[in-house]
């Protein structure tokens, strides 16, 4: 097993330079988990003794003393003998070297069909993958045991032959990972570069196809092995297997005959069998941790990742990402049964948010915040726009007054009010999800960014209108239909009888967001949270969910929280606009002051990145470029 | 037909097999003419599905041409084969619009960035000079040889993406989307970059967007797609100033300005043009 | 634009009968494919079977037979046809039911398959209600509640991974069994016995089944969950005010049903040769001893009438994992 990790100690362990990101190899990583290591010593202890087998056995495996059978433990057999009077040691041990290299056999096997298969059904499709595949649903539907008993039936008690047919069974394993990863990868467009540069297919799926399926491949070894050593015992257990060759399984079949005599019998081979399989087991584990890891590096990177951070670092203008690394706060206490009054002269507010703060706690024991000492309220009636580019906090501030936000995060400070009482009371750490429950869908709702996702595909458009209706309103099943029909018909839908009926597959994207503009409004609330309601649709498609937007805001008296990226949007609909920036806010005031007269020099770099009225084929940043790359260094290196 | 343009693309057709047994075949091109002048940029603005990437794609190579031709310095490319293509590649790159999938996380900068020279035969030493060469046009820091792209942010990709295709110094790169995934400030910079490398370089851009802004700020010429065919194509000020068809007046309407009575102004604007057109375009 | 324009033009009156005629073909094609796998299996085992086994007729005679007893036994068997010809002979009379007769005992073997199923089926649909109900509770609330549960179920997968399911039947027995004494340690299932003592066998055949498959099962279950609870549509429904018990039971278990059912129905194909280990360790009157018996004598027609029967099974199971399936899924239907 040893030599097949090889693969994954990349040379690229390297350490990054002072101050900058280290990277580990995901090795690294396995040597690290306990787990990872205790596996990997089982294994390298057993497949020692099987190596040297001939060296550390004192007896041939067959060799039988009859007049010492069922012996216990002595100085001689250490392990003591079995029904015949052969050494239970020596025969553990030549029973390893058997034992793993048909595992080892049948894992070969099944890579060898397994994976060119699926790289070339995966990567070419066609006729080819058709037929592997029908096969493959075939192998996939035969019980493996049954098939081996007819392979013994007519091939005899080889265990080479068993574990050369199981290992042919169980390759459709090897040909579905392949295949599928090999799938996602060829759309990749990093493939499409590699096509365009002009390397060949070959060196394509040698070069960015084979990389990614290797990891998935050790992984699943490590399973298949297991899995062999189990069926081949299973098969000599029963009595087929070939009782001149000492393996675990035919050791555990002599031993389960004699239990009644010496369970002893029994007990060596099993934990050799246990023992090993549990090692591959946990290898495996250890493995798909040590990538996943890696892969919780890049979400934690990609969260902070906003370039706009740049912007500011250039700029000194404020603190960045970095520096919202505080340390764990005081716990606040959870929310009380009698929420305090909101303070007085503030009830009117449709939402009022006072200095509040969102944070992940971090394994390290910091608390990560992403929104920091935010202020802001919306009256009835009235436009917000939050503008912020990705990472500023803009989002999770709106899910932290849906009472939407991720179950680990936390809110560290600040309060939240609604209508004149609290959803996130001064000294909550969690939102009053009691108090929204009875708010949400009904006073405050929600329209969000991508439209098909956002609708559950299982059910019609028509079930996904009505059922909030019927259960926040309390109304009949037939009054929400004629509410849903008049409703699809208010947001400019066409033929509001057939969407009502259609599931979501079989609508456009700017006809599944009108749907769920109509189910924000469905239940006619005092306060709707739009975010980037347009940023998924065409330019032509937004103008006209923006124009429904207005047309039924003004309408229906709505307040709304609209959160964008874009300076148009926010022209278009916005009354009052906050600017964010790493989870600050850092500019607020009406939209004619912030759009033609913004003071925060932030503000003021966003707003002349527009394109919009500038002088085509000129520069629009104020440094040249080499200069704003010095800045992408420093956040991006960091 | 020979003509000074680097690219021309003339009545391109492509069709995509449909969906099951005996189905009609899919056009998502039907019949694209277009031309690319050595050195300058040709935006190609449409909405999702309008076939302006799939057109980007045939003139790479990766879209199959059902009818019509490519022609490149006059040569057709239309069904180039694979080792055609790599001595293509020497003239025509790409710049894709996701930098987070158009980069192998598994691969170091720098062996990305030594793809291409390495495939044509460049010795690995020449390779890594070039490689610091290009990080620096990109204004990358030259440590960034022995990074994995998760360690760079969206725009800093972008850049890397740009370096490589600029490794070969082709005469054409074709831009799909390339800001469209990226924050407001950073788009201001890569498109910066852009201009600056077709400054120094000489290079010509098919820049793909369906941001008329974007087209607008880096084209000379301008091309608008929609359901699969050029409605309109000409000079960039002409076509984004006074558009002739329908469609491109609608687009060009949609877009919000950032300032809420003009953006008032054109929005009526809008209605009206939409209540003259009753019958909207394409139905 | 694109906006008005509908993709279906049926109005949804006949959307339904449009849907029933969908899922019948789709049934018909599911059956129809599992009956071409039934005959490619059967083409394959026969083929594998009969053209590796050599000396038969000798082996059934034995040793001290004249050529000419081995030749007459050939005849008999109608060893000495074309193999294409007696797969064909095989085929017809396995068509009607008849799957030949075994060379030792001359029992027919539909027969014989047929006294032994019981056992077998009892101890496998028990063992799956058990896991599916067990596996399905567990991932639930190990997806939904997280914490000690999520860690237990997390843990008991990798340990039951771990150990061979007939390890874990050899511990019961030696320890319920036969050190205790609190269940027999053989069965004592045998014709017009009553319901206690199939019981008391099954128990613990049944227990190491269960065991063996259930925490795995619940970890597959969980991770489907997990991955439906991610997704955005979710959310949105949280945001209109529905309760969590309506998103988690309609929603949420709905769309996890299928890949639940796939780890089920995976589950099951294992255990169909599972159990024949288990059997042999608690000396049941299943398909197990038969099987394991023919396969050491080379009782070739009982090891083609395991195969084909077990092979059935999964058919049907897949069949009905499909058509569930289906019928969950919208788009399913369609294709």
């Amino acid at each position: 097993m040893s030599s097949s990790m090889a693969p994954l100690t990349p040379s690229s362990a390297s350490f990054g330079q002072s101050g900058t990101v280290v990277r580990s190899s995901p090795f690294r990583r396995l040597l690290k988990n306990p787990m990872g290591l205790i596996a990997l010593t089982v294994l390298i202890v057993m497949v020692l003794l099987a190596v040297f087998a001939p060296l550390l056995a004192p007896f041939d495996e067959n060799f039988a003393n009859i007049s010492n059978t069922l012996a216990s433990p002595d100085s001689t057999n250490i392990l003591g003998t079995d029904s015949a009077g052969r050494d239970v040691w020596s025969r553990l041990l030549y029973g390893a070297q058997l034992t793993l290299l048909s595992a080892l056999l049948c894992a070969a096997v099944a890579i060898a069909i397994g994976l060119p298969s699926g790289l070339i059904a995966g990567y070419y499709g066609g006729a080819f993958d058709a037929t592997s595949n029908w096969v493959v649903s075939i192998l996939m539907s035969l019980p493996g045991l049954i098939v081996l008993l007819a392979i013994r039936a007519a091939f005899g008690p080889s265990v080479w032959i068993a574990m050369l047919f199981f290992g042919i069974l169980i390759s459709p394993g090897y040909f579905r990972l392949t295949r599928s990863a090999v799938q996602s990868v060829r759309n990749e467009l990093y493939v499409d570069a590699a096509r365009v540069a002009g390397l060949s297919d070959s060196a394509i799926i040698g070069r960015h196809v084979f990389s990614v399926v290797r990891a998935p491949i050790i992984i699943q070894t490590a399973a298949v092995c297991g899995i062999a050593i189990a069926v081949q015992s299973g098969l000599e257990f029963l009595g087929l297997g070939d009782p001149s060759k000492a393996t675990w399984g035919v050791m555990l079949n002599e031993g389960f005959k004699n239990v009644y005599l010496n369970s002893q019998l029994l007990l060596w081979p099993a934990l050799a069998i246990g023992l090993t399989i549990g090692a591959l087991v946990l290898l495996g584990n250890a493995v798909r941790d040590a990538l996943e890891d890696s892969d919780q590096v890049r979400e934690v990177k990609a969260l902070d990742d906003a370039e706009s951070a740049n912007t500011a670092a250039a700029m000194g203008a404020t603190s960045g990402v970095g520096d919202l690394h505080h340390a764990a706060p005081k716990p606040r206490t959870r929310a009380s049964k009698e929420p305090p009054q909101v303070e007085e002269g503030t009830e009117h507010h449709l939402i009022k948010v006072s200095h509040l703060g969102v944070g992940y706690p971090q394994p390290d024991g910091t608390v990560k915040r992403v929104v920091d000492d935010v202020s802001f309220h919306v009256d009835r009636g009235e436009i917000l726009g939050i503008v912020g580019e990705s990472g500023s906090g803009k989002s999770q501030t709106a899910f932290s007054i849906l009472g939407l936000l991720p179950e680990s995060a936390r809110i560290v400070a600040g309060s939240i009010q609604f209508d004149g009482s609290y959803t996130v009371a001064p000294s909550d750490d969690l939102v009053d999800q009691r108090r929204l429950a009875s708010l949400r869908g009904k006073r405050i709702s929600y329209i969000p960014q991508e439209p098909m996702s956002n609708l559950d595909p299982a059910f019609t458009v028509g079930y996904q209108l009505v059922t909030p209706m019927i259960r926040v309103l309390g109304i009949s099943k037939a009054e929400a239909k004629e509410r849903a029909l008049k409703l699809l018909a208010d947001v400019g839908i066409p033929h509001p009888e057939r969407t009502f009926a259609a599931y979501p597959h079989e609508i456009s994207g700017g006809m599944a967001q009108r749907v769920l503009i109509a189910g924000a409004i469905s239940c006619e609330p005092d306060l709707i949270i739009a975010d980037e309601p347009t940023t998924a649709l065409d330019v032509t498609v937004q103008a006209e969910v923006l124009d429904l937007l207005r047309e039924l805001q003004s309408r229906l008296n709505i307040g709304v929280i609209l959160v964008t990226h874009n300076f148009g949007v926010v022209a278009d609909l916005c009354d009052r606009v906050v600017v964010m920036q790493n989870g600050r806010l850092v500019e607020e005031g009406t939209v004619r002051e912030i759009l033609r007269t913004p003071e925060h020099p932030y503000t003021r770099t966003l707003l002349a990145s527009m394109l919009e009225g500038k002088e085509p084929m000129t520069m629009l940043t104020a440094q040249t470029a080499p200069a704003s790359g010095r800045g992408d260094q420093k956040e991006g290196l960091r | 037909m020979t003509s000074s343009s680097l690219l021309n693309v003339d009545n391109l057709v492509v069709e995509y097999p449909g969906k099951g047994f005996r189905a009609a075949p899919f056009r998502v091109l039907k019949g694209v003419s277009i031309d690319v002048n050595p050195g300058q940029t040709l935006g190609l603005v449409g909405e999702s599905g309008s076939g302006k990437t799939t057109l980007g794609r045939a003139v790479l190579g990766l879209a199959p041409v059902t009818e019509g031709r490519i022609l490149f310095e006059n040569r057709d490319i239309s069904h180039a084969s694979r080792k055609d293509r790599r001595a293509l590649s020497r003239d025509i790159q790409v710049v894709f619009q996701d930098p987070y999938t158009s980069l192998n996380p598994a691969m170091e900068i720098g062996a990305i960035l030594a793809e291409p020279l390495t495939v044509q035969g460049q010795s690995p030493s020449d390779a890594h000079a070039r490689v610091k060469e290009l990080l620096d046009q990109v204004a990358l820091p030259s440590d960034a040889i022995h990074r994995l792209p998760r360690e760079f942010s969206g725009g800093q990709r972008q850049r890397i993406a740009i370096a490589r295709a600029l490794a070969l110094s082709p005469k054409l790169i074709v831009c799909d989307e390339p800001v469209s995934a990226l924050d407001l400030s950073t788009q201001a910079r890569v498109l910066d970059l852009f201009l600056q490398i077709q400054k120094d370089t000489g290079v010509a851009y098919l820049f793909i967007s369906h941001d008329l802004d974007v087209v607008r700020h880096i084209s000379h010429r301008v091309a608008v797609m929609y359901q699969g065919a050029i409605v309109e194509q000409g000079p960039t000020e002409q076509v984004t100033r006074d558009p002739q068809h329908p469609y491109t007046q609608r687009l060009l309407l949609a877009s919000p300005v950032p300032d809420p009575d003009r953006q008032a102004t054109r929005r009526q604007a809008r209605k009206e043009l939409l209540a003259k057109w009753a019958e909207p375009v394409g139905a | 634009m694109v906006e008005g324009r509908n993709r279906f033009s049926t109005t949804s009156a006949t959307e339904s009968t449009l849907w029933s005629t969908r899922m019948f073909s789709f049934i018909l094609k599911r059956l129809f494919s599992g009956i071409v796998v039934l005959l490619t299996v059967s083409a394959l085992t026969f083929f594998l079977l009969y053209f590796a086994g050599g000396s038969i007729a000798r082996n059934i005679v034995g040793d001290q037979a004249s050529p000419e007893q081995v030749a007459a036994k050939e005849v008999e068997l109608g060893l000495d046809q074309p193999l294409i010809a007696r797969f064909a002979s095989w085929l017809t009379s396995a068509a009607t039911g008849d799957l030949g007769r075994s060379w030792f005992t001359s029992e027919p073997v539909a027969q014989a398959l047929s006294s032994r199923i019981p056992v077998t089926m009892v101890m496998v649909v028990t063992a799956m209600l058990l896991i599916g109900i067990l596996a399905a509770l567990l991932g639930v609330a190990a997806a939904v509640k997280r914490g000690p549960i999520d860690r237990a179920v997390q843990v008991s997968a990798i340990i039951g991974d771990s150990i061979p399911g007939f390890v874990i039947g050899i511990v019961l027995v030696t320890l319920l069994a036969i050190q205790l004494k609190l269940f027999p340690a053989t069965s004592t299932i045998a014709p017009g016995v009553g319901v206690d003592a199939w019981i008391l066998s099954l128990a613990l055949p049944v227990l190491a089944l269960v065991l063996n498959g259930v925490a795995g099962g619940a970890q597959q279950i969980r991770s489907a969950v997990i991955k439906q609870l991610e997704r955005d549509y979710v959310r949105t429904l949280r945001s209109r005010g529905i309760s969590e018990n309506e998103i988690l039971f309609k929603h949420v278990l709905r769309s996890a049903a299928p890949a639940g059912l796939t780890v089920l129905s995976l589950q099951l194909i294992g255990m169909l040769g599972g159990v024949v280990i288990i059997e042999a360790i608690f000396a049941l009157p299943g398909i197990g001893p038969l099987a394991v018996s023919s396969t050491s004598q080379g009782d070739l027609p009982v090891v083609m009438g395991v195969v084909i029967y077990t092979v059935a099974v999964v058919i049907v199971v897949n069949l009905v994992v499909d058509v569930i399936n289906g019928w969950l899924n919208p788009k399913v239907r369609v294709s």
